[in-house]
């Protein structure tokens, strides 16, 4: 374990405050752990308070209200507000489900400063079978009435096998609805899309079209509308610079107040993630073993440690390398140096293999049910 | 992109611009992202309040640190705020 040094610990400046574990969709890619239904207790009001009071304190500023679905919460409008008086920059990050122009104008009031509504397809028939609920109308509904109140509007879209096909239809969708971002998010394989991989990793071929047909429109765009496209990394030979840094950037508060170095982090062993009913954040962001566990380089083994890109990419991402080689410690295996590198081309293999299968397995969809037989 | 010298221009409405204490300087704010600005950054974006039109900025703030000579930084710089959105003209 590295990173005793106190002087070098820069402090955060994103909260990623998962307010709620409940949502109303059912997305079989959700980046939620699977076993979110044993996890019960859910802050109060004064804990979600005294937390955005600290974190700001201490310099973070962009604010990620998020879940599960945070419309949900009651006291949603009450935290916005709470989060404007102290200066904080906030998103609300949601699937649009439950949404309504009284709710929109109400955070508008409260000092709401953007919207981020997901869409899972192009079509209402992929959309409501990837989320599990029909919600597709009137996701499209709320991006317009997002528009309408003046927010900043991001459209997030998850890629993955299922909707990839889908590119040219659903950059065509964004323009419609006026959103000033699209987010083109490619499935992170951790969670759900970890249990689903074999459904929804597409394959290099198609990556590679999807990713010409964005960014032909990217250059079409330009000036209108920003493209955030999120990497595909197992097509990749060099891994994400995870949360650029372990403990540098990042803060995320799970529902039941566990602080997570990044929000998969509680799948990772041994790393007692500490909980903000008990310590402060500023002693949690300096002083907790979990937030120091991956800071810096001395826990590197090779062939990261001797790696002149190590200062790039942080040796990718821990809960990625624990994944996939059974090892926190080993280098990401997307990397092309790391010895478990074939692991990638195995994943990538057994998904091809699936697609290919007359009878494939159906999606495991993120509900309580299989929440509970996922533990 | 460039400026039109006879239109104001005016700090987008879609982004905020605020001071943090915690890191001695003004930042860009906006949905997932931050900038952080440099001194004459911060000062040239609080002049675009839609009242001013470029010569006035650079009037405005050659006055205000008592010089001369700022036009082109000051251009080259609102050039790249509107091509990023950070402000708009009209």
């Amino acid at each position: 374990m590295a990173g005793s040094n106190k002087t070098s610990i820069s402090p955060p400046r994103w909260l990623l405050a998962e307010l709620t574990y409940s949502c109303p969709l059912q997305c079989p890619y959700c980046a939620n752990p699977v076993d979110y239904a044993k996890y019960q207790s859910e802050l109060d009001t004064e804990d979600w308070k005294r937390v955005l009071t600290q974190a700001r304190k201490m310099g973070a500023v962009q604010l990620g209200f998020s879940g599960g679905e945070p419309l949900t919460r009651k006291d949603l409008t009450e935290l916005v507000k709470y989060a404007r008086d102290l200066g904080y920059y906030s998103n609300l990050i949601t699937s649009g489900y439950g949404l309504t122009e009284e709710k929109i104008i109400q955070l508008k009031e409260a000092g709401l400063d953007h919207i981020q509504v997901s869409i899972q397809a192009s079509t209402q028939e992929l959309n409501d079978h990837i989320a599990g609920t029909a919600s597709f109308q009137h996701k499209k509904e709320v991006a317009h009435l997002v528009k309408k109140h003046g927010y900043p509007m991001v459209l997030c879209v998850v890629i993955h096998r299922e909707n990839i096909h889908q590119m040219p239809e659903i950059l065509a969708m964004a323009e419609e609805l006026g959103a000033d971002y699209l987010e083109l998010a490619n499935t992170q394989y951790y969670g759900w899309a970890h249990a689903n991989r074999d459904l929804l990793l597409p394959t290099k071929e198609q990556f590679e079209q999807a990713e010409q047909i964005a960014q032909a429109f990217k250059e079409k765009v330009a000036g209108k509308m920003k493209i955030y496209y999120v990497v595909p990394d197992f097509y990749e030979d060099r891994p994400k610079a995870c949360m650029n840094g372990w403990g540098t950037t990042f803060l995320t508060i799970a529902p039941d107040g566990v602080a997570l170095p990044c929000h998969s982090a509680r799948e990772l062993p041994g790393l007692d993630c500490p909980n903000v009913r008990d310590y402060s954040i500023e002693q949690i962001w300096n002083e907790s073993k979990a937030f120091n566990f991956f800071r810096g380089y001395e826990w590197m083994k090779e062939p990261c440690s001797s790696c002149d890109e190590k200062e790039k990419d942080f040796g990718g991402c821990r809960c990625q390398a624990y994944l996939l080689s059974g090892d926190m410690y080993a280098a990401d295996p997307v990397c092309s140096k790391s010895p478990n590198h074939h692991v990638i081309q195995e994943a990538i293999d057994s998904s091809k293999a699936s697609a290919l299968a007359a009878n494939e397995k159906p999606l495991i969809f993120r509900n309580s049910k299989n929440s509970r037989l996922l533990s | 992109m460039s400026i039109n010298p006879d239109q104001t221009l005016k700090f987008s409405p879609m982004h905020r611009l605020q001071w943090e204490e915690v890191q001695q300087k003004n930042v860009i704010l906006y949905p997932e992202g931050m900038v952080e600005l440099n001194q004459s950054s911060a000062e040239i974006l609080k002049m675009c309040d839609g009242t001013r039109k470029l010569a006035q900025i650079v009037n405005d703030l050659e006055q205000k640190f008592a010089t001369t000579g700022l036009v082109n930084d000051i251009t080259a710089f609102l050039e790249v705020a509107l091509k990023n959105g950070w402000i708009q003209q009209n």
